[in-house]
């Protein structure tokens, strides 16, 4: 947790060391280096589509269940039908989107908040 | 859905009540002592309102789904399966999914920048008592609705599992879960209550898993004969297995179950219980680890009821089901004593009443907490109140809320239960969740729109449930007694159609946030946005843990 690397950006390297508990002004340069640009589109590039698909896919089932009951109706197999099948898939995909949302946050946004994080703290051990 | 059973009709008694009460009395032995043993340094405010921030993710993602299901869920659900097959499923759905909306918007951001309640999160964004006095009144009216719906479920449980049926008997009962909770709440503060709580959900799922598993030993552990099983002896047939039963009866009926799928999925990440679990981990990352531990065990939980549901369909038969008291609530329990015997009904029983002690100990330090550091510390004292001082009124609060929720509890009983569910749903997430959603994410919202939207979204929400049929003006189809708040069918003040108001009231707060925002004579302040959005996305400057 020691890793200091220098910042890119030439006004939050200057800024970075005074932006202690409180210090607006330095929230300010610290929101507009590079490292923290990155991290907000990383954030965002993954969280926006995530929502939309399940929730987009959420709404997909439910209409379809109220409005065309008819099609999930259709056997698939047995007593097995497209509805019951819909059921099972909204569960696995919300499942799989948490669990690969927490591996893709703790390799691609955790290392990058750390070191953003130990700079704005000056270095100093939480 | 509820538990919307008439209390009085107690034809028969399954199971024995001794046992049932031997049993529940170990669980409450059990947590006292764990709430007693882990109370003792128990004085910071810290300490009492965030358990030390000293849980582990997987420790308070245990907690979190066991404040989550609640009595309502365990017999609700399984139950609406058993009659209305496919529906009840339709319904469960979004109680699951709306959890990718707390994880993935909400959770890290929300434990970076906050310290005890929802209004700790507006506060750094905006700096205005007046966001925090909107932000304590929402929040302390979902877990008032919450609270009074679970203790109301405990009056009607009374009955159908402890043989309990004067109601002079079920009121002391209903006092005695008041006190039980009062007290793990005065003692054990955040966490006595957590432990309480993953005591409760380790039990519940362990119950449910066996349960389960043994239903299915039944079928030959086949999915597909099971369902077959349950259509056969249906006396909808296999009409249980598609949706349409219960919300596919007419236009007004299906738009009230996209109004209702609508609160549930934006809800949860506006349950202020729920949110105020994430300030009991050390850091946001295991905020994250804990919100998908939830997932997990929610998911899994629900998945299990569905086969309870078709089970008790199919080994009880809704026939039975419909006339035993309780209604469809009593699924789970007959179920448990076609499979088990006594012994497992007493089981079932006692977690079932577990269930409601530990979801109402957590609804009551939520209000307690939220009244005391928003409404005294932060508004009537401006933020300079003695911390000790702040936990002694909580600690009062926590009482007052306590013997609120008995009184309502024991007046309440026998009123329909899914309504409270409902309505708590749909204020928290058009009351809480647009505020949330915009201040950490939105450059340009001011206090204003929040207030507009904390206000719009809690009192569309509450007019429109009151002129709505919950309240007056429901027929029953078949001539009986209406379903209504109001019984008395010749009172119908029921202009607005649907049971739900989540379809007006959400989409209405988050465009008067919005509008309070852009009309808004005085812009955001940038500077707290920047600071909001550094700490939401790097932790810096957060609440830690692991010190008390």
């Amino acid at each position: 947790m020691t890793i200091f690397q220098p910042l890119r950006g030439s006004a939050s390297s200057k800024a970075a060391p005074q932006a202690g508990r409180g210090n607006a002004s330095g929230y300010e340069a610290v929101r507009a280096s590079r490292d923290f640009w990155t991290i907000r589109r990383r954030f965002g590039s993954f969280v926006g589509p995530a929502c939309m698909l399940f929730i987009v896919w959420y709404f997909l089932f439910v209409i379809i269940a109220v409005f065309a009951p008819g099609f999930m109706r259709v056997g698939v197999f047995g007593d097995v039908n497209i509805g019951l099948c819909f059921v099972v898939l909204q569960f696995a995909s919300t499942f799989a989107i948490a669990a690969s949302y927490r591996r893709w946050a703790r390799r691609r946004l955790d290392p990058l908040a750390d070191r953003l994080r130990h700079r704005l703290e000056g270095g100093q051990e939480q | 859905m509820g538990l919307t059973a008439t209390s009085t009709l107690a034809t028969e008694v399954v199971g024995t009540p001794a046992l049932n009460f031997t049993i529940f009395a170990v669980f409450v032995v059990v947590t006292l002592v764990i709430a007693v043993s882990v109370a003792r340094k128990n004085n910071s405010a810290t300490d009492y309102y965030a358990g030390g921030r000293t849980f582990t993710g997987l420790q308070n993602g245990v907690a979190t789904s066991g404040d989550y299901l609640s009595a309502a869920t365990f017999l609700g659900t399984p139950g609406i399966i058993a009659i209305y097959g496919y529906d009840g499923i339709l319904y469960s759905v979004g109680f699951i999914v709306g959890w990718l909306l707390v994880l993935l918007l909400v959770s890290e951001p929300f434990r970076n920048t906050g310290r005890y309640t929802m209004a700790d999160v507006l506060d750094l964004r905006l700096k205005a008592p007046s966001v925090r006095a909107a932000a304590a009144l929402s929040t302390l009216m979902v877990c008032l609705f919450y609270l009074l719906a679970q203790m109301a479920g405990a009056g009607v449980l009374v009955s159908l599992l402890l043989g309990v049926n004067s109601s002079v008997g079920q009121g002391a009962v209903v006092a005695v879960v008041g006190i039980l909770m009062i007290f793990y709440v005065l003692v054990g503060g955040m966490k006595g209550t957590t432990w309480v709580q993953i005591v409760k959900a380790t039990i519940l799922a362990a119950g449910t898993v066996v349960t389960t598993i043994w239903l299915l030993s039944r079928a030959g552990f086949s999915l597909p004969a099971l369902l077959h099983h349950a259509a056969a002896s249906s006396r909808s047939g296999t009409a249980v297995l598609s949706p349409g039963l219960e919300y596919g009866v007419n236009t007004v009926s299906k738009l009230d179950f996209i109004s209702l799928a609508l609160a549930l999925v934006l809800g949860t990440a506006g349950l202020p219980h729920v949110l105020m679990r994430l300030y009991t981990v050390p850091n946001a990352r295991e905020a994250r680890r804990s919100v998908t531990w939830t997932i997990w065990f929610v998911g899994l939980f629900y998945l299990c009821t569905f086969v309870l549901g078709f089970g008790a369909m199919w080994l009880v038969g809704d026939k039975r089901i419909l006339s035993a008291p309780g209604g469809s609530n009593s699924a789970v329990p007959l179920l448990a004593d076609k499979l088990g015997g006594t012994l497992l009904f007493g089981i079932m029983a006692a977690v079932a009443f577990a269930t409601i002690l530990a979801v109402v100990a957590g609804l009551t330090i939520t209000a307690s907490a939220s009244f005391a550091h928003d409404v005294y510390a932060g508004v009537l004292r401006h933020g300079e109140a003695e911390p000790a001082h702040e936990v002694r009124v909580a600690r009062i609060t926590g009482v007052v809320v306590g013997i609120v929720a008995v009184i309502g509890g024991i007046s309440a009983k026998g009123i329909n239960v899914a309504f409270l569910v409902g309505l708590a749903f749909a204020i928290a997430a058009a009351a809480n969740l647009p505020s949330i959603l915009y201040s950490l994410y939105w450059p340009r919202f001011t206090t204003r729109g929040a207030l507009w939207s904390i206000y719009g979204g809690l009192v569309s929400s509450v007019v429109l449930i009151i002129f709505s049929p919950v309240f007056s003006g429901q027929r029953k189809p078949l001539g009986g007694t209406s379903s209504s708040l109001i019984t008395d069918p010749h009172i119908n003040f029921a202009f607005f159609p649907l049971n739900n108001p989540g379809i007006v009231a959400i989409p209405l707060a988050f465009f008067l946030g919005w509008l309070g925002t852009v009309t808004d004579r005085q812009p955001a302040d940038s500077a707290r946005f920047a600071r909001m959005q550094v700490r939401a996305l790097t932790g810096v400057g957060a609440e830690r843990g692991g010190r008390s």
